[in-house]
């Protein structure tokens, strides 16, 4: 299966050993990946802070990028969910650029969504093994594609792993964007309980596919002392299966 | 006891802490939202109650409907969105049918006009006390402080807005008015104010208030309800409480007055009963509320119980400029709580912080189109965008949706800041073109890498994964430092390694 890879800004920038291990899981699996360059920003910041003009901009630029007709996996949750916005609120007003902007959505899956629902992925059958203790942050924005444990099911497949489940899962992380920096303190308050939670759990890793929440849970949790280490499923994934070496 | 019932009382209190949810404008956030993260103790009564709520509530919800959940609340929010689409004719519906069983219908275009009307009610038959039972409503018009300034005395009768009227706190939350206090509270402002021996038991406190509330139901000749729902068909009022005060506020005194928002009808029974199934347990986690009133009119002849007369008064109050607007769905809302106890903002601040009669997502939707964006900046801001709320909405209100619809109406009637617009517009163009895109992600990197270098704090190692640290509080680096560190982006970009995974194999 031919495949386009969505790196989101932050992946791209902050997390680049996510997207490398998406690369090399998805080589494993058969697919034939393909990283199309003309790619920059969803225009998910501008969107959600109301600037939808400049969005808009972004938006068109993704929908020729991404163009082809080809399954698209995004390495972020979010920015995945941004492309519904695109048909549904930017490009609504043009009948072109909105039929494209949801044929593109109906085509963009996120990282686990994909090996789940689409490839339907067993990883018992590939031998994954990676022997630790685990447990797992669920993005919010997973929400708008309607993901919800495609993720724990795959760590559940995976040999030696331990999985272990984390108090109020599906509580926002308080990053939200700009938000932790527009109000930094309240975003504060709300990963401290995050941080907690993780701390809770005894687990020596968090597993977090979105490098927004990766990027302030990590923070608050060296602030606080509270030592793990963050890795998305598709790290946990090819470090099991050999195609990284384990850090 | 918050520290804000003390900003209430200073405030006068009409209706309860004035000043807390009718700040000067415009209203800014800050100070309360730094005030609520110091108070331990309200954080911990909030989060440990809207964290129980939502876990009976999910669990009720599911229990009961199981998959047809999802469909059942579409079927609500539909059952909304079309009797919004029609007001106009199931106002007059409703206004025909509610006058056929006797009731006196009224309209009041704001807030002034609906206290008048009631003020006027009370006068005109002679009324000196009022209870009132809990009502949202209310408390936007600020009904307590005009009726008592008509000399006419009320008494809140929902056992959490007595606590808070004799406190002279401010509601904090649209169903569990006093979800930021505990009984330590309630036991000293009962022995201050009634005069009863200071006990942290709740059925002792109960009954002190129980006996207090009695007295004043018999001696009341004015009640005072909102309206949960209003039947077109009928010309009925529903009133869905739990403690019975509801019903003893529309049957004891003479005159019932029942205040409603226009956008509180639906069309049938039948449809009723939809949003009944939803309402309780969205809210409370209940099947149904303990007393689930259907009030069609005042007492008939040869009946013994009921109001003299009844007085239904819809509210628009800056609703009809919502209705006209395209987010005219934000109107379904019935209420429920559910965005609130769900909300990682509100579970942190609770509602204070929104400076406003309804907090939590439905508040910082509601306020800015209701009182003004311009008035209310902060509010569609100050979220995550997380969705929990969306998820755990009866009908289906897009909250997240709507937030970023007025963060747009910020940008768009320049209430947005200089600085801002300024920072997006750079950041817009610093990805708009492949290049630029490339530079503005090297910079970062160098950026972010030599300050933390500086600092000490940068790992090294593997080009793609090794990275660094930066803890300095400096502005503007303090914005996301105050609250956590940051963390350097390693050395290469994926694309700079995607080029050379890639070399010689024709891909791009």
């Amino acid at each position: 299966m031919k495949v386009s890879l969505f790196v989101s800004c932050l992946t791209d920038t902050f997390y680049p050993r996510m997207a490398i291990a998406a690369v090399k899981v998805l080589d494993r699996l058969g697919c034939s990946v393909h990283f199309p360059q003309k790619q920059t920003c969803c225009g998910q910041p501008m969107y959600k802070n109301g600037f939808h003009r400049e969005a808009a901009v972004l938006a068109k630029r993704m929908i020729d990028a991404l163009d082809g007709g080809e399954q698209v996996v995004s390495l972020s949750g979010s920015c995945g969910a941004m492309i519904r916005a695109y048909g549904d609120e930017l490009l609504a007003d043009d009948a072109r650029l909105r039929d494209a902007a949801r044929e593109l959505a109906g085509r963009t899956h996120e990282f686990s969504q994909f090996l789940v629902d689409v490839l339907h992925v067993d990883l018992r059958e590939l031998g994954v093994k990676w022997p630790g203790v685990v447990t797992y942050h669920y993005s919010c924005h997973l929400r708008q594609l309607g993901v919800t444990d495609q993720t724990d099911r795959l760590l559940k497949q995976i040999e030696g792993l331990e999985y272990r489940r984390l108090a109020n899962r599906e509580q926002c992380c308080g990053f939200g964007g700009t938000f932790a920096t527009k109000f930094a303190e309240l975003s504060g308050a709300i990963v401290a309980e995050k941080v907690a939670a993780i701390g809770k759990t005894g687990a020596g890793t968090v597993i977090s596919n979105e490098a927004g929440c990766g990027m302030n849970i990590a923070g608050a949790c060296r602030r606080a002392g509270c030592d793990v280490r963050f890795k998305s499923v598709a790290e946990v994934i090819a470090e099991g299966l050999g195609l990284l070496e384990r850090k | 006891m918050s520290g804000e019932a003390e900003v209430g009382r200073s405030g006068g209190g009409t209706s309860g802490g004035g000043r807390i949810l009718f700040p000067p404008l415009p209203y800014r956030m800050k100070a309360r939202i730094t005030q609520a993260l110091g108070n331990e103790q309200l954080q911990q009564f909030v989060g440990q109650a809207t964290d129980r709520k939502t876990r009976e509530s999910d669990a009720v919800l599911t229990e009961t409907f199981g998959d047809r959940l999802g469909p059942l609340r579409e079927l609500a929010g539909r059952i909304k969105q079309h009797t919004l689409d029609h007001l106009d004719v199931y106002l007059e519906r409703f206004v025909d049918a509610a006058t056929a069983a006797g009731s006196h219908v009224h309209f009041a275009s704001d807030a002034e006009q609906a206290n008048a009307i009631c003020v006027q009610i009370a006068r005109r038959e002679g009324c000196r006390l009022c209870v009132k039972s809990k009502s949202m409503l209310t408390e936007e018009i600020r009904l307590n402080g005009a009726l008592a300034q008509a000399g006419v005395e009320v008494v809140e009768t929902d056992l959490g807005e007595f606590i808070i009227q004799l406190d002279g706190d401010a509601p904090s939350h649209i169903v569990t008015p006093m979800i930021h206090k505990d009984r330590r509270s309630v036991g000293r402002v009962f022995e201050r104010k009634l005069g009863a021996a200071y006990s942290e038991d709740p059925v002792e406190l109960c009954q002190v208030a129980r006996q207090a509330l009695r007295q004043r139901f018999r001696a009341a000749d004015l009640g005072v309800t909102g309206g949960n729902f209003l039947v077109a068909q009928t010309g009925s009022v529903v009133v869905c409480t739990n403690e019975g005060n509801g019903r003893m506020c529309s049957s004891v005194p003479r005159v019932h007055v029942a205040m409603v928002g226009m956008e509180k009808l639906v069309p049938t029974y039948r449809d009723l009963t939809v949003l009944l199934k939803l309402l309780a347990r969205s809210s409370t986690a209940q099947a149904m509320t303990v007393y689930t009133q259907v009030l069609t009119g005042p007492r008939r002849d040869g009946e013994r119980d009921g109001p003299q007369q009844m007085h239904i008064v819809l509210v628009d109050n800056g609703r009809s400029a919502i209705l006209r607007s395209e987010h005219r769905e934000v109107l379904r809302c019935i209420r429920c709580g559910a965005c609130l106890n769900r909300c990682p903002v509100y579970r942190k601040l609770g509602g204070h912080p929104y400076g406003a009669v309804y907090s939590g997502p439905i508040g910082a939707v509601l306020t800015p189109m209701l009182r003004g964006l311009v008035n209310y900046r902060d509010l569609p801001q100050a979220s995550s965008l997380c969705g929990a709320c969306y998820e755990g909405c009866p009908v289906r209100i897009d909250l997240p949706g709507h937030l970023i619809w007025l963060r747009k109406q910020s940008v768009s009637q320049g209430v947005t800041g200089l600085r801002e617009r300024i920072v997006f517009r750079v950041w817009a163009w610093s990805v708009r073109w492949v290049s630029t895109y490339r530079l503005s992600s090297w910079l970062c990197r160098r950026m972010l890498r030599a300050m933390a270098a500086v600092g000490g704090n940068l790992a090294k190692g593997d080009r793609c994964s090794a990275r660094g640290w930066i803890g300095w509080r400096v502005w503007p680096l303090s914005r996301w430092t105050a609250a956590r560190d940051l963390p350097t982006p390693p050395a290469d970009s994926f694309r700079k390694w995607y080029a050379k995974y890639r070399k010689g194999s024709g891909d791009e």
